[in-house]
């Protein structure tokens, strides 16, 4: 709420604003309502437009009745939230996981000193090779080829390999987030922490560690939001999420409706996630900010 | 910051470009194929139907594809049961060998809405009511049995009976009738394992990540006589289990204007007896499956 000087006028510090600078605060008034409808008018078109196009092309009905059936979407809801169950667990399950691994794997490429160098050796490999490797192909390397092997003891339960899988890859990528934190964090701080006698571990764990997360806050959400996506990918071995339970129904009827309602339950799912990234983001400039904005 | 300096301006060039998309997006003239559901060939004139191609016939199917459906992953060859009733019917209509084109159509193309890229499409694909809504059939073209195939020696193998595979783990492909069998028919207990392919059915078989899988009976035949040695066909569903039977036909727009004179060129072979001699020919001799009760 900002309040002009005018609204002071009545206060009695004799001070009377001038109809120079009433008319300026009217006409800005007007401006600012002038904006507001073209803003609207312009939606307004923009919208009757597509809406016009759409319904009028030849193809419409059809297009109606084959991606938005309120029959079959009252028949693939159920069904999508059942598989949504599983893409839930998944993600829960990987997306600490994940976190855990790739953590790890970010220390360990930023380790100091010549004898941890086979580890970080190890560490630049994996993620070098997970992070390129498509994950369609990790998924079916693991779901389908671990099996294969025919070991004792290790499960064949198409979930939890491509979970695993997902892990996998996963981890590579958040590793490379965490490390960027760490890289970002200026050598400063760290000489700081050692010459006030931490050792170089408790340096990492209460100086470089907490700056290095709290910066790299928003690409990490950004991989869960993907990872959350990608859940559905284990599907492949024959696991119901709620994407395929989607396609189930569309390929037994030839209708695409299914999809659609898959298609809107995770949107529904992703956008709390976005706010909350916003707000975490939105947070932390405050904090960084302290003493007002310039 | 501004971005825009001249927002008058640049509102007259979205306004611009929103006619131009609308007109563009007008109404396109209809195709040859794509008359009204009533706008059917009359004469069904030899070689001289409404075709996507002039002249042509298109005919469709996913790749890969299988055995004993097609052989060698090459449908154009005239070998396998589907390629044979597809170059007999393309005969049929007066298009020789030389005038039918070969085109790939994975099956989630295949109903799509809008224009088609081919005239029918051939693709192990059952006829269904509600199928209907959303794409035209030829009458039926092969009397479908669904069966069960399971690894020698395992529990499932022993099935005698429906009820007998409630507590196995079955699987099956995506979009197929195979899978509808399971959840109407057997219903069990943990539920079914859905797969894009046969493919990664047959490697979730072999690695025990499924207990039996669910197929049609010339699919199962040929999957325990050449792709896996240690499996067996445990037997078949009866064909007349209340439900109508079940057939394969071929698909064709909603719209097309030759779906009546396919479906009377199948309907002649299937008088003249030329779909029975091809059954002999390119499917395995499906009575010697016992029937599950």
């Amino acid at each position: 709420m900002t309040y002009t000087q005018s609204d002071l006028a009545t206060t009695d510090d004799g001070y009377v604003p001038s109809a120079r600078r009433l008319e300026r605060e009217r006409f800005q008034r007007t401006r600012a309502r002038r904006a507001t409808a073209l803003a609207a008018l312009s939606t307004l078109v923009t919208g009757a437009v597509l809406f016009l196009v759409i319904t009028h092309s030849p193809g419409w009905p059809r297009t109606r009745a084959t991606f938005f059936s309120a029959e079959y979407a009252r028949m693939a809801l159920p069904k999508v939230l059942e598989g949504l169950l599983l893409n839930l667990k998944l993600l829960v399950v990987c997306g600490a996981a994940v976190l855990v691994i790739g953590l790890l794997l970010a220390i360990a490429r930023t380790l100091r000193g010549p004898v941890f160098f086979p580890l970080r050796a190890l560490a630049t490999a994996y993620t070098d090779f997970f992070r390129g490797l498509p994950l369609i192909i990790c998924l079916l390397m693991v779901v389908f080829g671990v099996p294969a092997l025919r070991l004792q003891g290790v499960t064949t339960d198409p979930v939890i390999l491509g979970g695993s899988a997902l892990v996998l890859t996963y981890s590579a990528y958040v590793a490379e987030v965490f490390r960027a934190g760490i890289e970002s964090v200026h050598p400063s701080q760290r000489a700081a922490a050692r010459s006030l006698g931490l050792s170089s571990g408790q340096a990492l764990r209460h100086v470089v560690l907490p700056q290095a997360v709290r910066r790299v806050v928003p690409p990490l959400l950004n991989d869960l939001v993907s990872l959350q996506k990608d859940t559905g990918l284990v599907s492949i071995a024959g696991a119901v999420d709620a994407v395929y339970a989607a396609q189930i129904i569309a390929g037994k009827d030839f209708n695409y409706t299914p999809y659609v309602v898959a298609g809107l339950v995770f949107v529904a799912l992703t956008i709390p996630m976005t706010r909350f990234t916003d707000w975490v983001t939105a947070r932390m400039d405050r904090r960084r900010a302290q003493g007002g904005t310039v | 910051m501004r971005l825009v300096n001249r927002p008058t301006r640049l509102a007259a060039w979205a306004a611009a470009a929103l006619l131009v998309t609308a007109v563009g997006c007008a109404p396109q003239d209809e195709s040859p194929g794509g008359g009204s559901a009533a706008g059917q060939d009359k004469s069904c004139d030899r070689g001289k139907l409404t075709t996507v191609a002039a002249g042509k016939l298109t005919v469709g199917t996913d790749k890969p594809a299988y055995a004993p459906w097609f052989a060698d992953d090459d449908p154009a060859n005239g070998k396998g049961f589907e390629s044979a009733v597809a170059f007999a019917v393309a005969k049929r209509l007066g298009y020789g060998k030389d005038a039918v084109r070969w085109r790939t159509v994975p099956f989630n193309n295949a109903f799509a809405p809008g224009a088609k890229t081919f005239d029918f499409d051939i693709n192990q694909i059952s006829i269904s009511a509600s199928r209907k809504q959303a794409v035209a059939f030829s009458s039926g073209y092969y009397d479908v049995r669904q069966a069960v195939v399971a690894l020698k020696g395992s529990k499932a193998a022993k099935a005698k009976s429906v009820a007998d595979l409630k507590g196995v783990k079955l699987g099956a492909q995506v979009g197929t009738t195979s899978l509808d069998v399971i959840n109407d028919t057997i219903r069990p207990g943990t539920s079914a394992a859905v797969f894009q392919k046969n493919d990664l059915a047959k490697s979730a078989l072999k690695n025990g990540q499924i207990d039996a899988l669910v197929v049609d009976l010339p699919t199962a035949f040929y999957i325990t006589s050449a792709e896996i040695k240690d499996a067996e066909v445990v037997g078949q569903f009866r064909s007349d289990g209340g439900a109508a039977k079940e057939q394969f036909g071929l698909v064709l727009d909603k719209e097309s204007r030759i779906t009546g004179c396919v479906s009377a060129a199948v309907d002649a072979l299937r008088k003249d007896g030329t779909l029975a001699a091809l059954e002999k020919k390119w499917l395995t001799d499906a009575v010697s499956a016992p029937v599950l009760k």
